[in-house]
């Protein structure tokens, strides 16, 4: 069942559905991307939030009607109406009070989510209209969608991405630096409102199959997890894209099977695990990846100065660097230097000098700026500038040169 | 006093200078809530000359140049670039902002940085093509930095990371190029290199302007001086506006006096 799920055997339906939460998916996380390099990703939480009022108001206007209140395309204009009016009382608390940005996303998230769900509860009560499924809002469903669903989410999420890709220009500079592109003439105001309606228009695409609760997840999540695999914007755009693509896929899929399983919680989990996974293993910036960087580093300091100890015959205290060096072979267990041990502590020493030397002057003032206590002096200088430090520092004291 | 000076005290004859004017300010005031940080300044930048603007802590150096480029709104004024608006004559001016305005842990690489000097060019959907790298590539030779082009920026030191904002900004390829604080903070080496671009921009008649903070400086590397705190305290060359009575005046009690009689000309 779940190898037919993943595989799209389940039917037309279910295979468009599952298809176009991927192309969601993929929209959010490159959308999501330029949000999280603007270091605003929070916005979406409070925008997310804000639509659920909408919602409530577009089901009861619709039933005034004379409709059943089930109409997606209706659901979707309510609910970005009521986010773009969250949108503005977040700008206008940020810019007209003294109010710090955060503060006001909490403030307009709690308030519109609380307006949100007292709509809710009194449709509940309502004797006309379909307001069954409604609360799948919340936390994202599958079930019941109609093809025109998928379709307006497939195609919504498509624009979308074509729009996010045509600005990713003008976005990034902005992201990276705001000041500049101002200075260059790029209108930074517009160009945060427009990452701002590209992220309402994915929560609004998405939030029937997400949900409102976690839409945040696939707008960020995305983002963060590729921030650990790649050191450009269009690396992290890409892995981003592949990421949310992924979830959206996989969370409908297994929606499909379990209906009764809301589909945010699963995409959520799914995103979740990708995440982990890169926090632990990423090559560069992972987790795992520091500590054995931390550990080669410490080794390389521990045997340098156990080395310059030896050098000048002072006793290593040290039980760490104890042992390195005797792991290396350089001394024996009280703490004596080896035959091998000797002439590398030589070196180091030799090496020491010549840094002190360069330090000290002002010809090798950009050679300096490389010491660190662990390169070799004679990866940075050449041989005659060597010579030439040798020649400052005079009869090396016992060291054959 | 030299004709620009007179000019800026006579309304009539403001006109004329400004006209000349590589970057002309007039009545800028800039105010952070209710507490004016530029008040009521005018300055007037002849073409092909290398402006310092210094003055103490606080006295609206940065706020100065931001407001005339537009990048903060202010409460009054205008500025002009070549005669023209600033928002009209964009591709003449190039920006050097303060270092530490960004996140330097951002995933970009040196060159990903330079070619940001080239967007306005490139427009919004533009190829970026090899012509474009190859100038980017030109311009980080330009400030010693070639070797770096594929370095992620985070591994930067604050001199490198110095001398990529300026390589971004000959990339726009300007004829005024303002910069914010440009020596602070970098390594001896930074500094000669930059001060050498922005001498050889001079050489080119480029018009230059920058935000200083080293008064011990002041007289090798610029040939003109914009004193400020708050408001306007002096404006001209490094030997009518950089004197011990101008500075007196812009820092108060806030520069020993034998500093002064040091650094300032005249002394």
């Amino acid at each position: 069942m779940l190898w037919h799920a993943l595989t799209l055997q389940l039917g037309y339906n279910a295979t468009l559905v599952t298809l176009g939460a991927m192309l969601l998916g993929v929209a959010a996380g490159v959308t999501g991307t330029f949000l999280f390099l603007r270091k605003r990703a929070l916005v979406s939480d409070a925008i997310s939030h804000a639509t659920l009022p909408g919602v409530g108001m577009a089901f009861i206007i619709m039933v005034a009607l004379g409709g059943d209140g089930r109409s997606l395309i209706g659901l979707m204009l309510g609910s970005a109406a009521s986010a773009w009016i969250g949108l503005l009382c977040i700008g206008a608390l940020t810019r007209r009070t003294r109010l710090a940005e955060d503060a006001a996303i909490g403030a307009v998230l709690s308030v519109f989510f609380g307006i949100g769900i007292v709509f809710l509860t009194f449709i509940q009560t309502m004797s006309e209209g379909r307001q069954a499924g409604l609360e799948g809002f919340l936390l994202g469903s599958t079930a019941g969608m109609l093809y025109s669903d998928a379709m307006i989410i497939a195609v919504g999420g498509a624009l979308v991405l074509a729009a996010v890709i045509a600005f990713r220009r003008p976005l990034s500079a902005v992201a990276f630096d705001p000041e500049f592109a101002a200075s260059s003439g790029l209108n930074v105001p517009r160009l945060d409102l427009i990452m701002m309606g590209l992220v309402m228009a994915i929560t609004v695409v998405g939030l029937k199959i997400v949900g409102l609760i976690l839409i945040v997840a696939l707008l960020i999540i995305p983002a963060v997890t590729a921030r650990f695999w790649s050191e450009r914007v269009t690396g992290v755009l890409w892995v981003a894209g592949v990421v949310g693509g992924v979830a959206g896929y996989v969370g409908a899929a297994l929606s499909a099977i379990a209906p009764a399983l809301p589909t945010g919680p699963v995409i959520v989990l799914v995103l979740f695990a990708m995440f982990a996974l890169s926090l632990l293993f990423a090559p560069a910036r992972g987790v795992l990846a520091a500590v054995l960087k931390h550990l080669s580093f410490q080794k390389r300091v521990h045997i340098r100065q156990g080395l310059l100890a030896l050098a000048q015959g002072q006793p290593i205290y040290e039980k760490l660097t104890l042992r390195l060096l005797q792991r290396a072979g350089f001394a024996r267990a009280d703490g004596v230097a080896t035959t091998d041990g000797k002439a590398r502590a030589a070196k180091a020493l030799r090496d020491e000098t010549r840094w002190q030397m360069a330090r000290s002057r002002e010809e090798f003032a950009l050679a300096a700026t490389f010491y660190d206590g662990l390169t070799e002096i004679e990866g940075v200088l050449t041989r005659d500038q060597i010579n030439e430090l040798d020649r400052l520092i005079g009869a090396p004291r016992g060291v054959p040169v | 006093m030299t004709p620009l000076e007179l000019a800026t005290s006579n309304g009539a004859r403001l006109q004329n200078a400004h006209a000349g004017a590589a970057l002309a300010i007039r009545g800028m005031t800039v105010s952070y809530g209710q507490k004016p940080a530029v008040f009521s300044v005018d300055m007037s930048v002849p073409v092909g000359s290398m402006t310092a603007i210094i003055g103490p802590n606080g006295a609206g150096k940065s706020t100065l140049l931001k407001a005339a480029l537009g990048v903060i709104k202010p409460l009054a004024g205008t500025a002009t670039v070549f005669g023209q608006p600033v928002a009209d004559a964009r591709a003449r001016i190039a920006y050097v902002p303060q270092r530490a305005s960004v996140d330097w842990d951002f995933p970009t690489r040196v060159l990903d940085v330079v070619l940001m000097g080239l967007y306005r060019e490139l427009g919004l959907l533009g190829r970026l093509r090899g012509t474009h790298k190859a100038k980017a590539m030109d311009c980080l030779a330009r400030v010693g930095m070639q070797d770096f082009a594929s370095r992620q920026i985070g591994q930067l030191s604050g001199g490198q990371q110095q001398r990529v904002f300026l390589a971004r900004a000959l990339a726009q390829n300007a004829d005024l190029y303002l910069l914010d604080e440009p020596f602070a903070g970098v390594d001896a080496a930074t500094e000669k290199a930059i001060i050498d671009v922005l001498k050889s921009l001079r050489a080119e008649g480029k018009t230059v302007v920058a935000v200083h903070h080293d008064l011990s400086t002041v007289a090798d590397y610029f040939d003109r001086v914009f004193l400020i705190n708050t408001t306007r305290v002096a404006e001209g060359t490094v030997e009518e506006a950089f004197t011990p009575q101008t500075l007196q005046e812009a820092y108060g009690g806030r520069l020993a006096t034998g500093q002064l009689g040091q650094t300032a000309l005249g002394a």
